[in-house]
């Protein structure tokens, strides 16, 4: 479904990605682990053009996208939950959600809000709250609401569990799951959480100064030695 | 755990006293020479005298001033500390007193110049201040709304302005003709400065709409051939009542006063013009209302608030900041038609950088995207120096206190919060 081929990329004189390739299949989870700026962000944002793949080529449903502007790739199916959940502090719950619906058919409107409200109960009860007043987890989950209200066929999410209590993490990965098993959604997920990253995940790629070291499927990556020395046994007592 | 802190806190009697201290010691360094020391005439020659008792009264003002001035403000903080402990989630529930203080405002402005009918001062005063409400909702739209400060809208009004100068003196042009083209030009304006501007935002944005609001004045100020120069542009028609020109009884053509059997009278057109203004910008007001409404309004307030989630969201940035400045900058260009018509004379002298600031201090004073706020703040902004007149060259200094006063009352401007443009009916609180 989403393919990146060699994919290059550079901020200036900084190489940030050396020629990776990886795939997501429909329906699955893929998540993608790795040490701060190993480049997990950036994999995500050259998906958007931002920056620009260097070299190499990204192909969502078949089609190279590489070129096309950003606001062009967000509306073709592809929806990011940004790292630190960028939400619309000063406007209400139900603006945000509505702003992410702002390019899909009106008419679908009603009922994928009613879908978020069953996915997220509490966003519901703080629907016409501002929504820079709510937790972060709320805010997170209000992010993860507003991206799936424009119905996309991709879901990335970058870094969902920053800086969220442990209780929230949990749910938040809980309710990826759920989307994946429920819905059939796909997603794609960046964490720095590999435990319960890998974990939901079907398959994990592990990033390593912008460059794929290891990958295969969640469990197989849970089990491996390198991955376990290097975000497993130290990240287990944060 | 953070509240409770809050409330323990509290400052000692030493710390007081070495604020003051510093206080004072600033007092006496700057009191030494502007005080202490001041030149007598002693017999055609100039002496430096003392005035030690001067000095020390005043760092004794200085000294418990600020203990005052503490005590007061620690007084202040700890009141708005437990009213903010005791209210309630901040929910943005549309408030109805507003919507009725508004209809009463309005139809206060409907009647206002009949019942001042003789008073051609007030119903010249409330123009002014409805000049500035367009003038001020056009610029909410771009900095209340969309989140880019502009400091140079005073340029859009004069395009505006000078737009029909030009039209109506060069081609014969009325009223209603120019108002679409001038709006037109304005707004062509204001993406011919939101183009190069979009990547720019908060300080060096300002920086370059302020140069951009000298550019427009000084090409104003220097092409003679084009604006009149310093000059301006004289004679400008007067807009009529439609075709009925506000004029004395003369031999050629119907006008206002014969064709309604009227005694002329110059508050016919005084009063006219105040309604002209009136409807322009209630139409704008319904319009922004509308936009608010309508996805272009909200994608303004979400690039206001975050542009990476609108980018990911699929929004193309660059239009709706472009589209912000386009529709500021035309409301801006229809008050400068209206200004332009009301005055029969502009010249560059009116589009001057204190004007933009005044407009934007009516956005920010009245809460940055807040319709009924720019309303209440404009009329602050006129009347208030209107008033002041009595008191001479003490007048902008109230205005300035008034102004500081109300940024320390209400630091988000007196309508700070927004209403939402979206509520669901019956949803369970």
């Amino acid at each position: 479904m989403l393919q990146y081929t060699d994919v290059h990329a550079h901020y200036g004189a900084i190489h940030a990605l050396r020629g990776v390739t990886l795939d997501v299949q429909e329906g699955e989870i893929v998540t993608l682990i790795g040490a701060n700026g190993a480049g997990k962000s950036t994999l995500m944002n050259t998906l958007f053009g931002k920056p620009r793949a260097s070299a190499g080529s990204i192909s969502f449903l078949g089609q190279d996208i590489s070129r096309h502007h950003t606001h062009d790739i967000a509306r073709s199916g592809l929806a990011l939950v940004p790292e630190g959940r960028h939400i619309f502090a000063r406007m209400s719950v139900l603006e945000n959600l509505q702003m992410g619906s702002i390019f899909s058919d009106p008419a679908h409107f009603d009922a994928d809000l009613q879908r978020i409200y069953g996915m997220f109960p509490i966003l519901q009860q703080r629907l016409e709250q501002r929504a820079g007043t709510l937790s972060g987890g709320e805010q997170q989950m209000l992010a993860i609401g507003r991206a799936l209200m424009s119905r996309p066929k991709v879901l990335l999410l970058d870094e969902p569990s920053l800086g969220l209590a442990p209780l929230y993490i949990k749910q938040v990965f809980n309710i990826i799951r759920e989307l994946n098993e429920r819905d059939g959604m796909t997603i794609m997920l960046v964490e720095q959480n590999a435990h319960h990253a890998l974990r939901i995940a079907h398959r994990g790629y592990v990033l390593q100064h912008g460059e794929i070291v290891l990958s295969g499927t969640g469990k197989e990556l849970l089990a491996s030695p390198e991955v376990r020395a290097a975000y497993l046994e130290s990240s287990a007592h944060a | 755990m953070t509240t409770f802190q809050a409330r323990t806190h509290t400052v000692t009697l030493t710390e007081r006293l070495k604020d003051a201290t510093n206080v004072a010691l600033i007092a006496i360094l700057l009191g030494i020479p502007m005080i202490g020391l001041h030149t007598v005439d002693a017999g055609g020659k100039l002496m430096v005298a003392t005035r030690w008792p001067w000095l020390l009264a005043f760092v004794a003002t200085m000294f418990f001033g600020r203990l005052a001035l503490q005590f007061a403000i620690d007084q202040f903080k700890l009141k708005r500390l437990t009213r903010q402990r005791t209210r309630t989630l901040e929910v943005a529930t549309p408030r109805p007193w507003l919507k009725w203080l508004g209809y009463g405002l309005l139809g206060f402005s409907l009647v206002l110049p009949i019942a001042f009918s003789d008073n051609r001062y007030v119903v010249d005063t409330a123009t002014t201040v409805l000049i500035y409400v367009m003038l001020g909702w056009g610029l909410n739209v771009v900095v209340g709304l969309a989140g880019l400060l502009d400091l140079g809208y005073v340029a859009f009004y004069a395009v505006g302005a000078y737009s029909y100068a030009l039209l109506s003196t060069q081609f014969g042009w009325n009223f209603w003709e120019t108002l679409p083209v001038a709006g037109a030009l304005a707004a062509l304006f204001g993406i011919l400065l939101g183009w190069p501007t979009l990547r720019l935002r908060g300080d060096y944005l300002a920086i370059v709409t302020l140069g951009f609001g000298e550019i427009i004045r000084v090409i104003l100020i220097n092409w003679t051939e084009f604006s009149g120069g310093p000059n301006g542009i004289g004679s400008i028609e007067r807009p009529s009542f439609f075709g009925l020109p506000f004029k004395p009884d003369s031999d050629d053509g119907a006008t206002f006063a014969s064709f309604f059997g009227l005694e002329y009278a110059s508050e016919h057109r005084v009063i006219f013009l105040y309604y002209l203004i009136l409807v322009l910008a209630l139409l704008t007001n319904l319009f922004i209302a509308r936009l608010r409404k309508l996805p272009v309004g909200l994608a303004w307030e979400a690039v206001r608030e975050d542009e990476v989630a609108c980018k990911a969201l699929g929004m193309n940035v660059t239009n709706v900041k472009l589209s912000a400045f386009a529709i500021g900058a035309m409301l801006g260009g229809f008050a400068g038609v209206f200004f332009a018509a009301r005055q029969g004379f502009i010249s560059p002298e009116s589009f001057v950088f204190s004007e933009s600031a005044t407009i934007l201090a009516i956005v920010v004073l009245g809460g940055m995207g807040s319709q009924f706020g720019v309303v209440i703040a404009a009329s602050l902004l006129v009347i208030l120096p209107e008033l002041g007149r009595d008191f001479s060259e003490y007048r902008m200094l109230l205005f300035g206190a008034a102004m500081i006063l109300i940024m320390v009352w209400k630091p988000g401007g007196l309508i700070s919060r927004r209403e939402p443009s979206k509520v669901l009916a019956g949803v369970e609180k």
